[in-house]
């Protein structure tokens, strides 16, 4: 294999990518997939919108807006905020700690075409005809009894695509922890790289009850268990903590590597280091460990009592330190600086109101009495998308422009991206900063739609609107992204002329080795340092060039996820028809014979030898 | 000095937020307005949490926007090189504290309040003469109405709960078929009404429904709980005591002879509706499939959200899948004619306790 680009037929292409292990494209694989639920995701948002601009509209019907709700908020959680930040995470992460690949290549591919093949699950269900409908929640009693196979799609499809998130963090865990350059101790990580760690740890503890619930769910669905029937003693009530107890952690699942880009941001447009890294690391593990005490916050008003409710509204309150810690020292980064307002620096700069206005709203719904007003109400609505909008999806988009020089080797227009933050920041506020008031004025959430003469119809107008502002914003994202990829200009290693970590030393995009050689890391901002001391490469490798080890790729992963999208028909459709067992059976089989393929084949992989990898280094012109 | 700066500075900030947040929103509905002592606890401390968080918001938008302004590249020069200041333990000491103090400023009333609204210890308590001393309601939530059983009372009614003033009323809450939440935006929080247990708290009602513009409280149902959970409203009714006692006594006068508005109206009811609903609110919940339909001509809705005349109540009886999918109710359009219905409806808004 030479790194020399060779023209490809179409096939070739497509068997490249269906079979690579590499964990840069991969990571663009992620980018795609998740954009492409994005897209759907963000369709539902504008056809919600559009049944709420006026009182009383008949656009959509009750049963399609509560598949519409239910699948909007599905598709942006699990299909495209956590896949786009896998993406970030894959095509940065082992640049970021100088390593050649991820610690499991193939886990890896895996864990994106269970993704991938999930959300085709799930959202097959539009075309099936029959939809999940009891928000993204799916609260017991509702979801058990929802007609027809929507809940179906719901509980397999989020299976499967859980089963790869869940190998997606353990495979960042051991990259991280095993494959650091020499040199690059835990507390000179660059951020981005600590809250991948912290936030795969979390998808370590956060994905398993997840896989239970569903695990359950499916069988009282499908075989007549009765874990929630409460009419045979079951509890719905437990579906509720075993859903928060993934669900809560999972907004910091979200919301850490956000923090991660952001600070990366920060840092590299004020051409300063991060201000009180060590106090960033120590709130982003308290903030991951505080994840996991207080997802009864969503349950203030099950009604568990008194004692329950007063210790769970102290512990939310008290993630508001740390969070706090936080945006106090992006401030500090700042200041003393010398900031260049980029598209990504905007965004982030966006963000700090944003995401505080979001947080304190956060604190408000902790105390739990206030909660009994506000909880399913539109306050709610607006307070998760004060913080998912203005963190992830700011984060997502400033990352985008932030990367796409890295990952593709040309760079984002920066007007067009200007006038994109605009139309999505104004947008966004316009769309959510009322409906705060909408909630205290007594207007539940989930509403398909709502009567005249409330005092609700001016403010969700102006919401409506707001949003179609911010799907112009998404629109000029992907004129740009047209724009810019025909007209392709090349660009160096450090396109935006200050990058301080491992990432910007290398070419853009990076050749599939990465590192000519590893590394040598002599302190936090390993780049900067180098470039100081006058080593314009901002590269010190730590040993000789030498034969480098590489893994094969393989169509496995992509064959034992197809199986297990074959067995999710199977088992839906194995009560009412004849084929379902079997469908079931050859589905699993598939897949364990892919597995047992893959045990049994004895693949070592191959190695790069020097005398190419020197060749490419003359070619590029010598490393100092 | 520093300490005393602070507290003015909140005080006023709260003073500007009742203004702000006060004017807004709708008496009937608004939680802004709270019409009750349990409301008017839950606002306080809404006022309070606004007032901290404002403040947060403010600080860190106004060091923001200094640094914006101040340490931009285009003012400084291409080639400035900033220092690389590390870190400061003084400074991230203060920003750890001072969030840690106003957290506990509002974990102290939230704490309190949890446990004042959590209190329902005095639900059973009888006088000397073994009568309950508070009033109790049962609420049944159903797809997608709202029963209230007064079981002390002997009385049920649906849709429209009528309460008495000034009192803590307190309330047993269960779901009959999916979850759903007890919600009056103006007088008090909520609480999930669950498949398999009962839920109790209590709520105050200190305004009289009266003055209102419809002359009801607005009641929602918060959970999703399927197609029609937008539509699954009820009304609130408030009395003074005496009042409250007198509609008690005619709800119980129901169970013997009433006055029929239309007879004909009688006969097809009894023909057609009497399987699931009664009209006569002597009784207990779950008795009947559908509601209570003893006061209907009282009521403000038709099924909740409608507008409570005879036209729409004969288009609602005729198809009530198209105005509230998913319900438990039948159309009757191809049943009854239009006759029928007319004299149906006719029957139903004579059903009336209030004269």
């Amino acid at each position: 294999m030479s790194s020399v680009a060779q023209k490809k037929g179409f096939g070739a292409t497509l068997w490249d990518w269906l079979t690579t292990v590499d964990h840069k494209k991969i990571g663009i694989l992620y980018f795609l997939g998740g954009g492409f639920f994005f897209v759907i995701g963000g369709i539902e948002a504008m056809l919600i919108r559009w049944q709420l601009h006026k009182p009383n509209n008949d656009f959509v019907s009750a049963g399609l807006y509560n598949d519409l709700i239910t699948m909007h908020g599905t598709t942006m959680i699990f299909l495209a905020a956590m896949p786009i930040l896998f993406g970030f995470m894959n095509a940065i992460v082992p640049l970021q700690i100088g390593a050649r690949d991820v610690a499991f290549p193939f886990l890896n591919s895996l864990g994106f075409w269970m993704f991938f093949m999930g959300g085709l699950f799930l959202n097959i269900s539009w075309i099936y005809g029959e939809v999940p409908d009891a928000g993204w929640t799916s609260y017991a009693s509702l979801s058990l009894a929802s007609q027809g196979h929507g809940i179906d799609f719901y509980a397999i499809g989020l299976q499967i695509a859980g089963g790869g998130t869940l190998m997606a963090g353990i495979n960042f865990l051991v990259t991280i922890i095993n494959m650091r350059a020499p040199g690059m101790t835990y507390m000179r990580m660059p951020l981005f790289t600590w809250t991948t760690f912290i936030a795969s740890a979390m998808i370590l503890f956060a994905f398993p009850p997840l896989t239970i619930g569903l695990f359950l769910l499916t069988f009282d669905r499908m075989f007549g268990g009765n874990f929630f029937n409460h009419e045979m003693g079951g509890n719905t009530i437990i579906w509720e903590h075993i859903f928060w107890i993934f669900g809560h952690p999972e907004v910091y699942i979200l919301i850490l590597p956000a923090f991660g880009i952001f600070s990366e941001i920060f840092s590299i447009f004020s051409r300063k280091r991060l201000f009180g890294y060590p106090s960033m690391v120590f709130a982003t593990v308290l903030i991951g460990f505080l994840g996991f005490m207080v997802w009864a916050h969503h349950m203030f008003t099950v009604g568990l009592g008194p004692t329950a409710n007063a210790i769970f509204a102290v512990a939310t309150m008290a993630i508001a330190v740390p969070t706090g810690v936080k945006i106090f020292n992006w401030l500090l980064t700042i200041w003393g600086g010398s900031i260049k307002v980029t598209t990504p620096m905007l965004y982030a700069l966006g963000f700090i109101p944003s995401f505080v206005m979001g947080g304190v709203t956060g604190v408000m719904q902790g105390a739990a009495p206030l909660d009994y007003q506000l909880h399913d109400s539109y306050f709610i609505v607006a307070h998760f998308h004060y913080v998912i909008v203005g963190g992830v999806v700011l984060a997502i988009l400033a990352g985008t422009h932030l990367y796409w020089p890295k990952m593709f080797g040309t760079m984002l227009n920066e007007t067009l991206g200007k006038i994109e933050f605009w139309f999505f920041f104004i947008g966004f506020h316009m769309t959510f900063l009322i409906q705060h008031w909408l909630g205290f004025w007594g207007m539940p959430r989930r509403v398909w739609k709502f009567m005249p003469e409330q005092g609700w119809d001016f403010a969700n107008l102006i919401s409506t609107i707001g949003a179609f502002l911010m799907a112009v914003g998404v629109i000029v994202l992907v004129v740009n992204v047209i724009i810019t990829s025909v007209k392709n200009v090349r660009v160096g290693n450090d396109p935006w002329g200050d990058g301080r970590t491992l990432e910007w030393a290398i070419e853009s995009p990076p050749i599939y080795y990465n590192f000519s050689a590893t590394p040598l890391v002599r302190g936090l901002d390993s780049v900067w340092i180098e470039k100081m001391e006058g080593n314009a490469s901002g590269f010190t490798p730590a040993e000789p060039v030498k034969d480098i080890h590489m893994p094969n790729g393989s169509i496995i992963p992509f064959l034992m996820t197809l199986g297990m999208f074959i067995a999710g028909f199977g088992a839906m459709f194995r009560t009412e028809t004849e084929w379902g067992l079997g469908l079931l059976i050859f589905g699993l089989a598939f897949t364990f014979v892919s597995m047992a393929a893959r045990s049994l084949q004895d693949d070592t992989g191959y190695y790069i030898k020097k005398e190419e990898i020197l060749r490419d280094l003359k070619r590029k012109g010598g490393q100092k | 000095m520093m300490k005393g700066l602070k507290k003015w500075r909140l005080f006023s900030l709260l003073a500007v937020l009742t203004v702000f947040l006060a004017g807004c929103g709708q008496e009937e509905l608004s939680t802004l307005l709270p019409a009750g002592q349990v409301g008017r606890d839950q606002f306080n401390l809404l006022l309070l949490s606004s007032g901290i968080m404002l403040l947060v918001i403010i600080v860190v938008v106004v060091i923001y926007l200094f640094a914006l302004v101040r340490f931009r590249r285009s003012k400084l020069g291409e080639d400035f090189i900033p220092e690389q200041v590390e870190g400061s333990h003084k400074l991230e000491l203060v920003w750890t504290i001072i969030p840690i103090l106003l957290i506990l400023l509002l974990a102290v009333p939230t704490v309190y309040y949890t446990y004042k609204l959590g209190d329902v210890s005095a639900m059973g308590a009888v006088d000397d003469d073994g009568n309950p001393e508070n009033l109790i309601v049962d609420v049944t939530a159903k797809l997608y109405w709202w029963e209230f059983e007064y079981p002390d009372l002997g009385i049920v009614t649906a849709q429209e709960l009528v309460v008495p003033m000034d009192e803590k009323v307190y309330f047993n809450l269960i779901a009959a078929d999916v979850k759903h939440s007890f919600w009056i935006p103006a007088v008090g929080g909520k609480l999930d009404t669950n498949v398999e247990n009962v839920n109790k708290f209590y709520l105050v009602f200190e305004k009289d429904s009266k003055d209102l513009k419809d002359g009801v409280f607005y009641g929602k149902c918060a959970e999703l709980c399927g197609p029609s959970h937008a539509l699954m409203d009820f009304k609130v009714k408030t009395l003074p005591r005496g009042e409250f006692d007198q509609w008690v006594t005619s709800m119980q006068a129901t169970g013997d002879s009433q006055i029929v508005a239309n007879d004909q109206g009688e006969e097809v009811f009894n023909q057609s509706c009497i399987g699931c609903h009664a009209v006569s609110a002597v009784g207990e919940s779950n008795e009947k499939q559908g509601p209570n339909l003893a006061t209907f001509g009282d009521r403000n809705r038709v099924a909740g959200f409608m507008d409570h005349d005879k036209e729409t109540l004969i288009d609602w009886i005729k198809d009530t899948q198209k105005y509230k999918p998913g319900n438990k109710m039948p159309g009757f359009g191809s049943q009854l004619s239009n006759q029928e219905l007319d004299a149906l409806a006719e029957y139903l808004m004579g059903l009336s306790v209030e004269k």
